[in-house]
C-alpha cells in the first residue's frame, strides 16, 4: 500500500514537471469583439501543438495596447489600429496583424414594417446626429421608395462604453457625413449628440428589440443570433448591400485605403458588393522576440490562424481574410526578428 | 469603557508577564487592524490624488463646472455626472426612506413576532441580491412599465412641469431612481427595525401608562428615540445609492447631459467609470476618470459630513441621546 503511494506520488511528480520542461506560454490582451475565435484558436492550437500554451484575455482593446507597451504580455490585440502617438511610445515596434473580419449592422424596430429598411451612410448620420428625429423623415422616406413609414419618435441607441465598434462606427459616419467628422469625429467612445447607451452589444441590442422606434448598430452575429431586422447600407458604389460573410470580406479585398502595415480603416471602400461598415482586428505582435522559442512559437500561430484557422470564424460570426491580404501579411511574418 | 483598557497599560509589569495576560496582543492586534483600515483609505486617496495629477493640473476647478465630455478632443468635465448622482440618489430616497422606515416601524412595532421574523429574513435577502440582477430586472420589467405605462401617464397628469416633458423611453433618471430605491430600502428597514426593537420596553409602557394611543407611542416615544438608528440606515442606503454601478448603467441611459426633466435619460459618475475606463486611452482622458473617481469619493464624505452635523444637530434639539 505505502510503496503504491509512493510510486504514484512520483509519477504525479514526474508528469508535472516533463510539459514545464519544454512548454511555451505565452500570454496576450486586448480587445473583446474576436475574444471567442481567439479563444476558440488557441484551443485547437494547444491540441495541435501541445507544449505551445497560448493565454488571451479580452480586457479591451485600450487595456491591450497598454499592457503591450509596458511590455506584461508577449502580444496585444485591438479593434482599432494603433496611432502613430502609440507606437512612439513603444520600446519595440509592433507589426499589426488583421485575424478575421468583422461586419457592422444598422438594427432597427420600426412597428408596422416588413420590407428592409434600406439606409444611406448620410441618412444614417443625420439620425445618429439627431438631425432626424422621426422615422417618416423625408430623408428615410427617400432611401425607401414604396415603404409607408410611421410618424414614430427615434429613439438613437449607442454603446454606453468606450468600445472597438462604436470606434469602426464613427470612422463610418466620418467618411459619409462631412458634419459628423466636423461635429463628433472618430473615437472608441465620442461625445453622442442624442440617444442612450447600453452596455455591449447584447444592451445595444436587446434595447432596440424592446422599444418600439429604436435604431442601433451592433456587430453582425448579434443582430442574426437575436434575430433583429438589419438595414441593408448603401455602399461607396451607390447599391444597397446587405451585410454577409461576403459582402464584408469584399470590403476588405477591394479597399484601396489599405496601408502597407495594415493600419488602415476598411469602411466605405470601393466596389459593387462591398458592405460599408467592416472592419479588422487585429493581432500586435511585437517585431523583435529575443526568445528564440517564443518567437518561434508565435510565428507557427500567425501562421496557422492565417491559414487553416480562417475555416473557424463563419460558424462564429467572423469573415475571413481575403486570399490577397492573407499572402501580404505571410510577408510580413518574415519581418519578425 | 476606556478605563479597563487604561488599568492594562499600566506598563509596571515585565513585557512578557503582560503578553501572559493576552490583552496587550489583543489590544495590538486590533489596533493592527484598525490602523489596515485606515491605511487602506489613505492609500486610496492617495491614489486617487496621484492619478488624476494630469487631469486636475489640465482643467482646474473648471473640471467641476464643465459639462464637456467629449474623449475626441480631450477636454472634460464633471458636471453631468455629479447631477446624475445626486439627483438619481436624492430620488431613491426619496421613495425608500417612508417606504423603508413606514416598513420597519410596522416590522417592529406592530407585526405579530412570526410574521415579523419571517419578513425581515425575505428584506434581509433582498439585501444580498447582486446588483446586476436588479439591473436586468430592470431592463426586461421596469423599462418597459416605465414606458408604456408609468411614463404617459406622469407626462400627462405632469406634463405641465419641466419635470416630466420630452419622448418617453422607459430608461432615465427616474427609471434608475426607482430602481436605487429597490436596492437601498432593505437596508433602511433591516437597520432601521433594529433600532426601533432595541428601544427600551418601559418607554413604550410608560407613554402608554400615560394614556397614549399605540400611534403617539410609536411616533411621539419610540421613533425619536430610535432617531440615530434610522439615520444610520438611510446614510447606509444612500453610500449604496451614490456608489451603485451596474444596475444604474443598466438602467439611466448613459447619456452625459443635464435635464430637468426626470424621464430624459443622464448619466452617473460610477457608471460612467465603469463604461469607460477599461477602453480609455490616452493620459488625459484616464486620469479624468480617476478625477471622477476622486470627485465622487469628496462627494460621498461630504454627504456623510453633513449627516453627521443633520445628526448632531437633531439630537442636540430633540430627547437625549440614545
Amino acid at each position: 500500500m505505502r510503496k503504491l503511494f509512493v510510486v504514484s506520488l512520483a509519477a504525479m511528480c514526474a508528469a508535472m514537471l516533463i510539459p514545464t520542461a519544454s512548454a511555451q506560454n505565452m500570454n496576450g490582451a486586448g480587445a473583446t469583439f474576436p475574444d471567442p475565435i481567439y479563444k476558440k484558436w488557441f484551443g485547437e492550437f494547444k491540441g495541435l501543438h501541445p507544449t505551445i500554451q497560448i493565454n488571451y484575455q479580452a480586457i479591451g482593446s485600450g487595456g491591450g495596447v497598454k499592457q503591450l507597451t509596458e511590455g506584461t504580455v508577449d502580444f496585444g490585440a485591438s479593434d482599432f489600429p494603433m496611432t502613430d502617438a502609440q507606437m512612439a511610445l513603444m520600446k519595440v515596434k509592433p507589426l499589426h496583424f488583421p485575424t478575421v473580419l468583422g461586419g457592422i449592422v444598422i438594427i432597427y424596430n420600426v412597428p408596422g414594417i416588413t420590407a428592409k429598411l434600406k439606409l444611406s451612410g448620410e441618412t444614417v448620420a443625420g439620425i445618429y446626429l439627431g438631425d432626424i428625429a422621426k422615422w417618416n423623415d423625408a430623408k428615410i422616406a427617400a432611401d425607401n421608395p414604396g415603404v409607408k413609414l410611421p410618424s414614430t419618435d427615434i429613439l438613437v441607441v449607442r454603446r454606453s462604453e468606450s468600445s472597438g465598434t462604436s470606434f469602426v462606427f464613427t470612422d463610418y459616419l466620418s467618411k459619409v457625413s462631412p458634419a459628423w467628422k466636423t461635429r463628433i469625429g472618430v473615437s472608441a467612445s465620442v461625445t453622442w449628440p442624442v440617444g442612450v447607451g447600453q452596455a455591449k452589444n447584447d444592451g445595444v441590442a436587446g434595447m432596440v428589440k424592446q422599444t418600439p422606434g429604436a435604431i442601433g448598430y451592433v456587430e453582425l452575429g448579434y443582430a442574426v443570433e437575436n434575430k433583429i431586422a438589419y438595414a441593408d447600407l448603401k455602399n461607396a458604389a451607390g447599391k444597397f448591400v446587405t451585410a454577409s460573410f461576403d459582402s464584408v470580406t469584399a470590403a476588405a479585398a477591394n479597399s484601396k485605403d489599405l496601408a502597407p502595415d495594415f493600419r488602415g480603416s476598411i469602411t466605405n471602400a470601393p466596389g459593387a458588393g462591398t458592405y460599408p461598415i467592416s472592419t479588422y482586428t487585429w493581432l500586435l505582435i511585437p517585431s523583435q522576440i529575443p526568445d528564440a522559442a517564443k518567437k518561434k512559437a508565435i510565428v507557427e500561430a500567425l501562421n496557422w490562424m492565417l491559414g487553416p484557422g480562417q475555416k473557424d470564424a463563419q460558424p462564429l460570426y467572423y469573415a475571413p481574410l481575403p486570399k490577397k491580404i492573407v499572402d501580404l501579411e505571410t510577408k510580413q511574418i518574415a519581418q519578425i526578428k | 469603557m476606556s478605563t479597563p483598557t487604561a488599568a492594562v497599560r499600566t506598563y509596571s509589569k515585565p513585557v512578557s508577564g503582560r503578553l501572559r495576560g493576552g490583552d496587550e496582543v489583543a489590544w495590538a492586534v486590533t489596533f493592527f487592524f484598525a490602523l489596515l483600515i485606515l491605511g487602506v483609505t489613505l492609500l486610496l486617496v492617495y491614489e486617487l490624488w496621484s492619478a488624476s495629477a494630469p487631469s486636475r493640473e489640465k482643467f482646474g476647478f473648471g473640471f467641476l463646472t464643465s459639462k464637456l465630455w467629449n474623449p475626441v478632443t480631450d477636454e472634460f468635465g464633471a458636471l453631468p455626472y455629479i447631477y446624475g448622482t445626486v439627483l438619481t440618489s436624492f430620488l431613491a430616497l426619496l421613495i425608500s426612506v417612508p417606504l423603508g422606515v413606514g416598513a420597519a416601524v410596522y416590522l417592529s412595532e406592530l407585526a405579530p413576532p412570526k410574521l415579523s421574523n419571517a419578513l425581515t429574513f425575505l428584506v434581509e435577502l433582498l439585501a444580498a441580491v447582486p446588483s446586476v440582477i436588479f439591473g436586468l430586472i430592470a431592463i426586461f420589467t421596469l423599462i418597459p412599465l416605465m414606458r408604456t405605462v408609468v411614463g404617459p401617464a406622469l407626462k400627462s397628469v405632469l406634463g405641465w412641469t419641466p419635470f416630466f416633458t420630452g419622448p418617453v423611453f422607459g430608461v432615465g433618471y427616474l427609471t434608475a431612481g426607482i430602481i436605487l430605491a429597490i436596492m437601498t430600502f432593505p437596508f433602511i428597514i433591516s437597520v432601521s427595525r433594529e433600532a426601533l426593537m432595541s428601544v427600551p420596553r418601559e418607554q413604550r409602557e410608560a407613554a402608554l401608562a400615560l394614556g397614549a394611543t399605540k400611534w403617539e407611542s410609536t411616533w411621539q416615544i419610540v421613533v425619536p428615540f430610535a432617531r440615530l438608528g434610522i439615520f444610520g440606515s438611510i446614510f447606509l442606503g444612500l453610500a449604496r445609492a451614490l456608489g451603485e454601478t451596474m444596475a444604474v448603467t443598466m438602467v439611466i441611459g448613459n447619456s452625459p447631459t443635464i435635464k430637468a426633466s426626470l424621464l430624459a435619460s443622464g448619466h452617473t459618475i460610477a457608471a460612467v467609470v465603469a463604461s469607460e475606463f477599461t477602453e480609455a486611452t490616452g493620459k488625459i482622458y484616464t486620469s479624468a476618470l480617476v478625477e471622477l473617481g476622486l470627485v465622487l469619493f469628496v462627494l460621498t464624505m461630504a454627504i456623510n459630513a453633513l449627516a453627521q452635523l443633520l445628526i448632531l444637530i437633531t439630537t442636540k434639539k430633540g430627547s437625549r441621546k440614545a
